[in-house]
């Protein structure tokens, strides 16, 4: 349909970046590589087309997902599209120093082998503008905290989806106590059978129902952190 | 194995009662967090026979075998990739024993659970792929003799239809159901009527469909009516969670106490289920009084939302998302794409 056709490179910057918004919600990654790649000729900051365009459509993404009318398939798509994206503007932000939103090391634990969750809650981080290392399925204490230290992130986020392995999260975080490292990081909890009562009782952060809660959160933390006086 | 034991038994009875959980009840007799419980099969069958006759003690007419996980997908992760046959055989076999020795009809269903992966385009799983997966267990399962293949917990259509084309290949009857917990539907969206009009659409439809797991028993009985609502003949299935999990010193149990499963079945029953069991956290105890309360509590109307919810908690979410029946996004576009 001729008619109906928009072509990026016509549209104003408002214009195009509510178009980048939809584009995302549809998944269609090619158009959003076209789109950031019009911005950035366009002499937008890499930082704004990431702010601007990707995280913010991909905040429509996450409210609709959290508010039940997206579902995963749907989400995984979108994460797609932002990934491809993505890929262009992540040279270009290293390049000119914008600011970070802080980096996230996220894993499922030991015994289980679950990562469907696992995996959307690092996509939506990403969408988010933070930097995500993931560890994977079936993650040893020792895995977890060598990540932190090669890292030094300011999330650590574990899945469960059993409820035969959500108590290993308790041993993690007791292990970070007992070296005195715990309240370096912000440690977000998530699956389908865990709760805020069970976030609470292992000594988490938050428990996070789903991607959208988790960005949600992490954002709210991170803000915190980052206006603690360094002591 | 008895192919008609199944059609048997739900042409000659009203409800018929399943079992509970598998892994909680595993969990109990000191399986580790991270251990497959499928091996245990191998390594540990007294346990396993234990789990089995538990369930028909507590007058379960089918249960459900140790072979959730046992699929090439899931197995590889624990490098058991080719065990598939002989754990999937072992579990059926050991049921097929607890079974023969209750002396009445109890049906052996060998559980098929999820890949854990996620179809094409997103994911890399093909229907190909899943069916051969899908195909391996059911051949195990069917060696060991299971009367009937018992698909359970999936999230997606296309895994659920996969399975059901494995069950035609192996020459198996089967049923299977999907778990709705995410705002009412499944985490793949599928909502409650649109399942129902689906499995009417497989070439080799269940003899019976449902829901497993999921959210508590409220949400459960809130799908259970969606399924009816969609004007549905085949006989359902409701498998619900016995409450919601709670940490409590080092133990995970869940909150659903025996009488709340009992009211859960009888409103079950109530509403036309024809299968009736619980999922995690589901005990023996809980089965007793479920099994109780069908054999002694008088049949009632077809229970409300409200009723539901009355008896057994609040819902998770508002809707239980089958009032958009296209499943489009409800936010307003701005323009079409050609």
């Amino acid at each position: 349909m001729a008619d109906d056709e928009i072509i990026l490179s016509e549209l104003s910057d408002d214009e195009l970046v509510l178009q980048m918004h939809d584009d995302l919600y549809d998944g269609l990654r090619e158009e959003i590589e076209e789109g950031v790649n019009i911005l950035i000729a366009r002499g937008w900051a890499p930082y704004d087309a990431l702010t601007k365009a990707l995280v913010a459509g991909m905040t429509i993404v996450g409210a609709d997902f959290r508010d039940g009318i997206l579902f995963v398939p749907e989400v995984l798509l979108a994460a797609n599209a932002m990934k491809g994206g993505m890929a262009i503007l992540k040279p270009l932000l290293i390049a000119t120093g914008a600011p970070r939103m802080g980096k996230m090391v996220i894993g499922t634990v030991k015994g289980d082998i679950h990562d469907i969750g696992k995996n959307l809650v690092g996509m939506m981080m990403e969408g988010a503008g933070f930097e995500v290392r993931d560890l994977g399925i079936n993650n040893s204490v020792d895995k977890y905290l060598n990540a932190l230290d090669e890292e030094k992130p300011d999330i650590l986020g574990m899945s469960a989806l059993l409820t035969t392995t959500m108590p290993y999260m308790k041993v993690v975080i007791d292990t970070m106590k007992e070296r005195g490292m715990r309240d370096d990081y912000i440690v977000l909890v998530g699956g389908a059978p865990l709760n805020e009562e069970f976030g609470r009782a292992i000594g988490a952060d938050a428990y996070c129902r789903d991607a959208a809660v988790a960005v949600e959160t992490a954002k709210a933390f991170v803000a915190r952190k980052h206006n603690r006086p360094n002591v | 194995m008895a192919m008609d034991a199944l059609p048997k038994l739900l042409s000659s009875r009203d409800w018929l009662m399943a079992d509970g959980a598998t892994g909680t009840n595993l969990f109990n007799m000191g399986l580790s967090a991270g251990e497959p419980p499928e091996f245990w099969n191998i390594d540990k069958p007294d346990n396993i026979r234990t789990l089995y006759r538990s369930a028909v003690e507590a007058g379960s007419d089918i249960f459900l075998t140790n072979s959730f996980g046992g699929n090439a997908a899931r197995l590889k992760l624990h490098n058991a990739q080719g065990r598939v046959g002989e754990l999937n055989r072992v579990a059926a076999s050991l049921g097929r024993e607890i079974a023969d020795a209750a002396g009445r009809l109890v049906v052996v269903a060998g559980s098929v659970g999820p890949t854990g992966e996620i179809f094409k385009p997103m994911g890399n799983l093909t229907h190909a792929m899943a069916v051969e997966i899908f195909h391996e267990q059911a051949e195990g399962l069917k060696e060991g003799g299971a009367d009937v293949l018992w698909v359970e917990t999936m999230s997606a259509f296309e895994e659920y239809a996969a399975a059901a084309e494995a069950a035609a290949l192996a020459g198996m009857p089967w049923c299977g159901t999907m778990s709705f917990d995410t705002a009412g539907r499944t985490m793949m969206g599928i909502t409650s009527a649109s399942m129902a009009t689906k499995v009417e659409s497989l070439p080799n439809p269940p003899l019976a469909f449902g829901a497993n797991c999921g959210v508590g028993a409220s949400d459960l009985m809130r799908t259970v009516l969606g399924f009816e609502a969609a004007g549905t003949q085949r006989p359902i299935i409701a498998k619900g969670n016995a409450g919601i999990p709670k940490y409590h010193e080092g133990h995970i149990h869940y909150d659903g106490t025996p009488a709340l499963m009992a009211e859960y079945a009888v409103l079950a029953r109530d509403a036309g289920v024809r299968i009736i069991g619980g999922c995690c956290g589901t005990m023996p105890e809980h089965l007793k009084a479920m099994r109780h309360a069908l054999e002694t509590r008088p049949r009632g109307p077809v229970p409300t939302v409200e009723l539901i919810q009355a008896e057994l908690g609040a819902f998770s979410s508002v809707s239980d998302g089958t009032g958009d029946t296209s499943g489009d996004p409800k936010r307003e576009r701005r323009g079409r794409r050609s």
